[in-house]
């Protein structure tokens, strides 16, 4: 197989595509925010539910690729428990590593599992598809309501 | 006056030997002969947009090289030329679809734009609240919106017929949505997510019993089947050249010459006049007073030179070609495990859609491109086709004249790299 498929699909991105963690609506929730990919039509939610600025649970539903699920649900994962500070720092990082694939080791080690996802970087169609969730999860956290595209 | 710019074409034969000119084709079409992620490309997204024959980038490197001119003003030898090259191209176009008149056929962008003009320059000024616009489930964005905004700016209300599980118009309810109020119908020929062949001499009988105009989205069609305007008895024919070989930015709409005579102008500018003050401006004749500006010159001869290639080669052949492959395709993806085929209708041109257990069409996509073949994935501009029949996208392989039957085994090889890493 192709080096770079095999780099975008590694068996940890193919698990939380098939099954992704944290998936569903919350009840409950203090922020919530519908993202939109029109170039393919993907479409997820993200739920959250923050305390004294804190994410006490974090969720989301919608249909996608692989990528785009896997994507949101390894945020989910990463999010849970931190605070909105910490995971609003994230989203630049994470944005880099999905553009660039290049982090230098410092942020590389911060960003731990995430680092997954760098394979990306060298589908530049794809890099939407993993960008949606983290592009709505801050849509959110800073108050829009009103959906969110990626175009 | 003979008004006719075509240099006579020779009789085309279209017996046993033309099969054989058309599977020779390919060797055409200089893009084809690429690689692509290091493997060879495998181009099956025609639907898209169809690669381009060296006759029709020759011509347009030609008109470069030696005639650029604007058209219709200079006096000049290559103003003439550039001129005679334009018209030529109308001429093939007339004959190409059998207008019966080379006035009917209007120079546009595309099919877009040829559904718009329509929409503004025909319908706007006829339409009212409470009036309808019928289309179906299966139409592509360009032949949706354009008819909404019409609606929003006057009122009117877009209804739209049912298609059936499969993808085909159920024609009984089409028929019951004809009513009184019906002041315009326009269908795709065929549907360009599913491949449908629409039974478009039925919907426009049906339509006609009733007097209501009916306008035809030729994209699909127009490079792939003959197409008769006349036998058809369309009022519209819309349809792009960057769809049958020819480049982007060119297309062309019919109408037939009476309901163009009574279409005003859309829009203003140069070409579109006859004569101007700061009182009144009198409007040149069809099918100029529709064609305002410095037309796509290179564009309109560039589809000129595609018309002529798609003659040569002979388009029943073709036809016979792509219908030939289309089985074949169809039997190929029919036995992939797991796949199931969006667009079963009985009549079908070459257009493969379908969805896949646990993976989504972009994913395939990309998997696919990696092993060189292009496909499409995603909603083919037609989201609320996509609502109707339950799924988010599709994947779709779309067929043309230079694919083989290589092409579709490397499809299949590459779906089995889709399958290796996700079923």
């Amino acid at each position: 197989m192709n080096p770079e498929l095999r780099e975008l699909y590694q068996d940890l991105i193919l698990d939380h595509g098939r099954h992704p963690r944290n998936f569903g609506g919350l009840d409950g929730y203090t922020h919530k925010l519908e993202g939109f990919n029109p170039l393919c039509g993907d479409r997820l939610t993200v739920y959250l539910k923050v305390v004294d600025g804190k994410i006490e649970a974090i969720g989301f539903e919608g249909q996608g690729c692989a990528i785009s699920v896997a994507s949101a649900s390894l945020m989910t994962e990463r999010l849970k428990g931190k605070t909105v500070d910490e995971a609003l720092a994230l989203f630049e990082p994470v944005h880099q590593l999905l553009m660039t694939g290049d982090l230098d080791e410092e942020e590389s080690e911060s960003l731990g599992k995430l680092t997954m996802l760098s394979g990306v970087s060298e589908f530049p169609t794809r890099v939407k598809c993993a960008t949606l969730a983290w592009h709505t999860m801050k849509g959110a956290l800073s108050g829009k309501s009103d959906g969110i595209t990626t175009e | 006056m003979d008004t006719s710019f075509a240099e006579a074409q020779e009789p085309v034969d279209n017996g046993p030997d033309a099969m054989d000119r058309v599977r020779a084709a390919r060797a055409d079409f200089p893009a084809l002969n690429q690689m692509v992620s290091g493997m060879p490309l495998v181009y099956l997204d025609s639907a898209a947009t169809t690669q381009k024959p060296l006759k029709v980038i020759e011509q347009i490197t030609d008109y470069y090289h030696r005639h650029n001119a604007n058209v219709h003003r200079g006096v000049h030898e290559l103003s003439e030329r550039a001129t005679r090259l334009y018209e030529g191209a109308r001429d093939k176009i007339r004959d190409f679809i059998n207008a019966s008149a080379r006035e009917e056929i209007v120079f546009v962008r595309g099919t877009s734009e040829a559904i718009n003009l329509v929409a503004q320059s025909y319908l706007r000024p006829r339409i009212g609240e409470g009036d309808e616009i019928l289309i179906t489930e299966m139409e592509h964005h360009s032949n949706i919106v354009p008819w909404q905004l019409v609606a929003e700016q006057t009122g009117a209300k877009l209804r739209v017929a049912p298609i059936t599980d499969s993808g085909e118009l159920m024609m009984d309810s089409f028929a019951d949505m004809l009513g009184p109020r019906t002041k315009l119908v326009a269908v795709a020929h065929i549907s360009n997510a599913l491949g449908t062949i629409n039974p478009v001499q039925e919907i426009i009988r049906l339509s006609h019993d009733r007097d209501i105009p009916v306008l035809l989205d030729g994209a699909q069609a127009v490079g792939h089947m003959p197409v008769d305007v006349q036998a058809l008895d369309c009022d519209f024919y819309a349809f792009s050249g960057h769809k049958m070989y020819a480049p982007t930015g060119i297309g062309a709409l019919y109408t037939r010459r009476d309901i163009l005579e009574s279409m005003i102008p859309w829009q203003g500018g140069g070409e579109m006049i006859r004569k101007v003050s700061f009182e009144k401006t009198e409007y040149n004749d069809i099918p100029h007073r529709f064609e305002a500006g410095t037309p796509a010159i290179a564009g309109a001869i560039g589809l000129g030179a595609a018309i002529d290639y798609l003659e040569a080669l002979g388009r029943p052949a073709i036809e016979e070609w792509e219908n030939e492959l289309l089985a074949y395709a169809t039997d190929a993806l029919n036995s992939v495990p797991g796949l199931r085929m969006i667009g079963t209708a009985r009549h079908k041109a070459g257009i493969l859609s379908f969805v896949m257990d646990n993976v989504h069409p972009h994913d395939i996509s990309t998997i696919l491109d990696k092993e060189g073949v292009a496909v499409r994935a995603g909603h083919h501009c037609a989201m609320p086709l996509m609502d109707r029949l339950g799924v988010p996208a599709t994947t779709r392989a779309s067929l043309a004249l230079y694919n083989n039957r290589e092409d579709i085994d490397a499809l299949l090889k590459g779906l089995e790299t889709v399958r290796a890493l996700f079923q």
